[in-house]
């Protein structure tokens, strides 16, 4: 094994920074091998970047960083460390494939590592039969406890095996007894292999106790390392969280009393809440199950539980945002009503992710909430004026919400919420990811509104110290209330030493009833320490090392996305649909509905001559297919009226002695007005105007004797080829596939990508050995798929229900359809590539394809009577070529060879754009 | 009521700042009302613009390159001189649209008056300009013929002179058709968008909770987003169609302009409550793209911008009504070039409008069933 006396992690001199945050700031740290390391600090710090960094996930702004004995700038050396480090980012479950199963996301990440079928499956059987995941395999991850995907991300983290386990935040959001398991399975896998190094962050500070080694940081600096005991004493306290609070500045370290709240005055009123029986679903799955407690005014009432165990849900339902399925409520003594506007108003919410509107000011924000109260202006700025000075908000008054560091959000939205001021709040997790010192602060005005002014108060958290400080508190564990009670009696019954004992407790009776019915058992299942023995068994070496598979191209990487992304797609049936049926749709509507054939033209004749010669004149037009007569007109204004209402698109006027003048041989003028507003028609309708006209006269050469084709100097004789019956089926059937198998594989393979990095799993082709180039490819390959199968489907369409036969090589047009939607799905991984979000992929995929392909490509013109710009985009553009490819196939009956200009420059495009996406695409976050 | 609309005019004034520190928005927005306009409307020029064109002379008289210099651009490209066994190939590679053969001996036959024959190869596949550029061929033609023979352009005793007039657009400028129908395709992609997306972003970040439990109804929440996101895209409408399509592409409107921007309004009104019904039903921005594509192809094609309405058949014509780009064209069309007033366009207005409600109201009933699925 490698010297142990050389440190884990050498930090000299490092800074990152975000846009304008600082996150890291020139800190220097040199972090021991095979101890458990324990980064210690709220939310916002530099934790999480300070990882990120480390794992290689990250990209390295400034200093040094030395992980296992080499420089992480050096490509080189992170493609050799990648296989030894495994990283879980933070947030439940964020790096898992909600859609897949257990076993399918641990065997996913096993094939990311280069293992073989046979390989993977030892390791996922020992790993999940360790962590008591085994009977839930077939599972998706996304129907999961949170304590079950913390398990599952641990053992995707450990299928390979790893040398440094990083673990950002594991325990966050979990119930205290899958917390409690989780360290405990941490310790075995430790006694397993001495030599494993694990960083973990945490914010609660009572697990770090167990930790070997601390690093203690604050506004991206480190405060102090050492062991716990270390710290403890350097501080002269008795436990960490003190500890913690001592080591900051002193301008942060806040009022150092502690917090005192006076008792609840008995109140004898109404309750402020009751609810009987709550119960909600969805669909299957029972969110809330017969959920009853009563609420009395005045009261701080406190929700505990784990992240998904129905907290939310319940607070939604009270505040009507979502209906009961069961059971009823009343606020106030009223049942609930989601229409009661007057009820509205005397309730404060204020939602977990602090729903502020992050492009308003402080200022702004408040003013909004207090207009939409109908305060008066002048009731509004002086309720603002106290708000930002007891809530301490002045010096920020005029910054964005959005730029606020997460304690001041916090207040801003609590300020928010009591702004009309309200009897009673709702405040979900208000606390999370807040620093104890702000958390102390926010309750000093929590207890003040409840005290003071007499606010009940309802609100959840996952914090026992918290949970402590209100008057009671209910117990909630998998949509079920276990307990509700004053702290201190909930603690009593158990007879236990802390409330967190007590909750464990209750979750192990809980757990116990549980278990009784089989398949229901959740969270609690069999982990006990003695299972965990085997989960990395040194026969496991024995096994073919993946650390030596990982180098080069691989295939088994790319494939593995693939795979992935076609049972994400095959369990989004909505996709589905949208990729088959919608494009099938469409092409129906497109292809019928675009039709230049100009027929049944409305024209009407002003007649002011009324001969028997000016009737037969006009019949030419009547009696032609193309023209439909309309009512006549009676004079030059009605002609113009009826033009401007789009009544008719044509009228003939014939001048009052005009048979008089054709049989005394003068020239008769007859004058016609075409609308010209829709030029797409005008000039077709001039033609057959033409047309009318000299069949007259001929006809009139002809009754006087004459063989008026003889006069004719020249016979012209026009030949349609390729489409002599001249229909616009024939163009747009093969034309309007080349709009549809550009723009729907494009935009899904963009929001795919998109996907990814805005959930988070991007992570996994951050800190795994994959290249970019395996990573696009194995993206695109399902929707290359999705693409061709697409492409029969509409080229059957075309052909037996649009009845146009295809003429040409059936072959060309397939191996063309393919270059073409592999072009498509370029454009949008390039597009994926240089976005950040689902909503920008969607919207410039969607705006930058569609004119080029509705307007440029030839759809309606053909490209050569194009100018400028247009042209130079119409060149440069797939859909130009395959259009013109399957109008030839189709059509004109090209053979393979025929084509071959087209399916060469296909060709070229596809790649050329996947180049220019790998290109863009960052192996390491910013 | 008063309150009603107070709320709905300061949640609008917080959609306007949403939308104004969104920069990414801000420059699509810009670059759709002016470029992207400015580039479809040039696009769009004449029918038969640049026709590629190629003569078979195997003649190699005096008449017959007058004929091939009497096509000229800006219809027709410069004609390229091909020989008979290229004629096949080259049309089949889409090299030209039209090949106009003239056989041996064509001068003097004309000379002779033993009318010889001229074939006309059309690529019947670029169906729009197929007809309309071979009868401009035609007449070319016979027109040169004619003075050659003649030295007078004096066809054939014409007993009846037929004299044409285009109302409204007098020299027939394709590029003014196309300018409004970019402009309203830009106004039906970016109001659809930008409602529909305003409203999952709300729904995303999860605000439009908070405003749920505020003494907010459905109506005024969706209600503030029409209005704001609506008058955005209506300034930058008024703009463009001042900068772009009246100063810069220099395309006269016969109507009143008071007119135009009611009737735009009320489009408007139709388009934003789309985009909020589409936001409202899909479930993730994924599908919100997928429903965006699928109601945006059909507004594009079908409304009569790009090919006429009475061409479309019977069956897809009572489809097209529940349109709203369709009675927009349709108005604009009118009030822009034919200069149509009130009494001739209302009841466009009135079924815009009636559409428009008729998406309103299916979003509001939509509206807390999807707050329930997005959670």
């Amino acid at each position: 094994m490698a010297d142990d006396k050389q440190p884990l992690v050498c930090i000299k001199g490092l800074s990152h920074v975000y846009k304008k945050v600082q996150a890291l700031d020139d800190i220097s740290l040199s972090i021991p091998r095979g101890l458990m390391i324990g980064l210690l600090g709220p939310d916002g710090v530099g934790k999480s970047t300070l990882l990120g960094l480390i794992s290689g996930a990250r990209k390295l702004q400034k200093g040094s960083l030395e992980v296992l004995g080499g420089d992480m700038a050096s490509l080189k050396h992170r493609e050799h460390v990648r296989p030894k480090i495994s990283y879980m980012p933070q947030g439940l479950g964020k790096n898992l494939y909600a859609d897949l199963s257990v076993n399918e996301n641990l065997d996913f990440f096993g094939k990311l590592f280069g293992q073989n079928s046979q390989e993977r499956k030892e390791r996922i059987e020992r790993l999940t039969k360790a962590t008591g995941l085994y009977p839930f395999l077939p599972r998706p991850a996304g129907k999961l406890s949170g304590g079950m995907k913390q398990k599952l991300g641990l053992c995707c983290s450990l299928i390979h095996d790893p040398d440094l386990l990083i673990l950002d935040e594991p325990t966050t959001g979990v119930d205290p007894l899958s917390r409690r398991q989780f360290w405990q399975l941490i310790d075995s896998i430790r006694q397993e292999k001495p030599n494993l190094s694990v960083i973990v962050s945490t914010a609660y500070m009572d697990e770090a106790d167990g930790f070997d080694w601390l690093v203690a940081m604050d506004a991206g600096q480190v405060l102090d390392t050492g062991s716990p005991q270390e710290l403890k004493t350097k501080t002269a306290t008795d436990n960490l969280e003190s500890a913690f609070v001592k080591l900051l500045p002193k301008s942060k370290r806040g009022d150092s009393h502690s917090l005192t709240i006076p008792p609840l005055a008995k109140s004898n009123g109404v309750p402020a809440i009751v609810a009987k029986g709550m119960t909600r679903r969805f669909d299957e799955f029972i969110a809330v199950n017969n959920v009853s407690f009563e609420i009395q005014a005045g009261e701080i009432f406190g929700f505990l539980g784990s992240n998904g165990c129905g907290k939310t849900t319940t607070m939604k339902m009270l505040t009507g945002l979502l209906p009961l399925s069961e059971g009823e409520a009343k606020l106030f003594g009223k049942p609930l009503d989601a229409n009661d506007l007057e009820t509205r108003k005397r309730v404060g919410f204020m939602t977990q992710a602090f729903s502020l509107y992050g492009e308003l000011t402080i200022k702004q924000n408040l003013e909004l909430h207090g207009r939409l109260f109908h305060m008066s202006s002048q009731k509004c700025q002086e309720r603002i004026a106290s708000l930002v000075e007891r809530f301490d908000l002045k010096a920020q008054i005029d910054e964005k919400a959005d730029a606020l560091p997460l304690g001041i959000r916090q207040r801003l939205s609590l300020a928010v919420a009591v702004i009309h001021e309200p009897e009673m709040l709702i405040l979900d997790e208000p606390t999370s990811g807040v620093d104890p010192v702000a958390r102390d602060g926010f309750w000093e005005l929590l207890i003040e509104l409840s005290r003071k002014d007499k606010v009940t108060i309802f609100i959840s958290t996952h914090f026992m110290n918290e949970a402590m400080r209100c008057d009671r508190i209910s117990l909630m564990h998998a949509g079920q209330v276990l307990v509700y009670d004053t702290p201190q009696q909930i603690i009593e019954t158990k007879q236990a030493d802390s409330l967190e004992q007590a909750f464990i407790h209750y979750l192990e009776d809980a757990s116990q009833v549980q278990q009784q019915k089989p398949e229901k058992q959740e969270t609690t299942t069999a982990s006990k320490p003695e299972d965990i023995e085997p989960v990395i068994n040194s026969n496991l070496a024995t096994l073919s090392s993946p650390k030596e598979a990982v180098q080069g191209f691989s295939l088994t990487r790319l494939l593995a996305y693939s795979y992935l992304e076609v049972m994400e797609v095959m369990r989004d049936p909505v996709r589905i649909a949208f990729a088959f049926f919608g494009s099938a749709i469409l092409l129906l509507v497109v292809a019928y509905g675009i039709s230049l054939d100009v027929e049944d033209l409305r024209f009407a004749a002003l007649d002011n001559d009324q001969s028997p010669e000016s009737r037969q004149y006009l019949s030419h037009f009547s009696g032609s297919y193309y023209f439909l007569e309309q009512d006549e007109l009676h004079s030059v204004d009605e002609v113009e009226r009826r033009l401007k209402a789009n009544d008719i698109s044509l009228a003939i006027e014939i001048p009052s002695g005009f048979g008089r003048d054709l049989k005394n041989g003068h020239t008769p003028v007859v004058s016609v007005w075409i609308d010209g507003a829709n030029t797409l028609r005008s000039g077709t309708i001039e033609g057959y105007v033409e047309g009318s006209h000299a069949r007259y006269l001929t006809q009139l050469a002809t009754d006087a004797g004459i063989d008026a084709s003889a006069a004719l100097k020249v016979s012209l004789q026009p030949r349609f080829v390729y489409n002599p019956s001249f229909e616009s089926i024939y163009s747009f059937g093969p034309k309007t596939p080349a709009l549809l198998l550009l723009m729907f594989p494009a935009i899904l393979m963009a929001v795919s990508i998109a996907r990814e990095k805005e959930i988070g799993t991007i992570t996994n082709f951050y800190v795994a050995p994959t290249r970019p180039l395996e990573f696009l490819l194995g993206k695109q390959l399902p929707y290359l798929g999705i693409g061709l199968a697409n492409f029969f489907i509409l080229t059957l369409l075309v052909v037996f229900v649009l009845q146009v036969p295809i003429k040409g090589s059936l072959v060309g047009l397939t191996l063309g359809a393919f270059l073409y939607v592999f072009a498509a799905t370029g454009f949008g991984l390039l597009m994926s590539s240089i976005t950040k979000s689902q909503v920008a992929a969607v919207f410039a995929t969607t705006i930058l394809t569609a004119m080029p392909t509705i307007s440029f490509s030839g759809l309606l013109q053909p490209i050569s009577t194009l100018e400028g710009g247009a042209y130079f985009i119409g060149t440069i553009w797939p859909a130009t070529y395959y259009l013109h490819l399957s109008v030839a196939a189709f059509t004109k009956g090209l053979s393979f060879y025929e084509l071959s200009y087209d399916l060469i420059i296909l060709a070229i495009m596809g790649p050329i754009l996947v180049t220019i996406a790998t290109m863009f695409l960052k192996k390491q976050e910013a | 009521m008063l309150k009603t609309w107070l709320n709905i005019f300061w949640l609008g004034t917080k959609e306007l700042r949403s939308i104004m520190s969104d920069k990414g928005m801000v420059i699509l927005i810009i670059y759709s009302f002016t470029l992207a306009i400015y580039g479809q409307a040039t696009a769009t020029s004449e029918t038969v613009n640049n026709a590629s064109i190629a003569i078979v002379d195997e003649d190699h008289s005096a008449l017959s390159g007058i004929i091939a210099n009497a096509l000229y651009p800006p219809y027709f490209n410069v004609p390229e001189l091909i020989s008979a066994d290229q004629v096949n190939a080259a049309m089949d590679q889409s090299q030209f649209m039209f090949v106009v053969e003239i056989p041996p001996n064509f001068e003097r036959d004309i000379r002779e008056g033993r009318q010889p024959k001229v074939q006309i190869n059309v690529d019947a596949t670029a169906v729009s300009q197929a007809s309309l550029g071979s009868s401009y061929i035609q007449s070319i033609v016979t027109k040169e013929v004619n003075l050659f023979v003649n030295r007078t352009d004096n066809s054939a005793q014409s007993s009846v002179e037929l004299v044409k007039r285009f109302a409204f657009n007098p020299n027939a400028t394709g590029m003014w058709f196309g300018a409004i129908n970019a402009l309203i395709n830009q106004i039906s992609i970016i109001t659809i968008i930008l409602t529909g997306s305003a409203l999952l972003r709300e729904r995303e970040h999860g605000t439009i909770e908070h405003l749920m439990v505020m003494p907010l109804t459905a109506f005024q929440i969706v209600m503030a987003k029409v209005w704001a996101n609506g008058l955005v895209i209506l300034i930058a409408y008024r703009v463009s169609l001042y900068f772009i399509v009246g100063w810069a592409l220099d395309v006269p409107l016969a109507g009143s302009s008071l007119l135009l921007l009611i009737g735009t309004s009320l489009y408007l009104f139709a388009a934003a409550a789309i985009g909020i019904f589409l936001g409202t039903i899909a479930s993730t921005m994924a599908q919100f793209g997928l429903l965006v594509m699928m109601v945006i192809i059909p507004l594009m094609t079908l409304s009569g911008g790009m090919s006429p309405i009475e061409s479309q058949p019977q069956l897809i014509q009572p489809v097209t009504w529940f349109l709203p780009s369709r009675h927009f064209v349709s108005f604009s069309q009118a009030v822009v070039f034919r200069g149509a007033d009130f009494s001739i366009i209302w009841p466009q207005l009135v079924t815009m409008v009636g559409l428009g409600g008729l998406f309103f109201g299916g979003s509001l009933l939509l509206f807390r069933r999807s707050l329930a699925t997005s959670s």
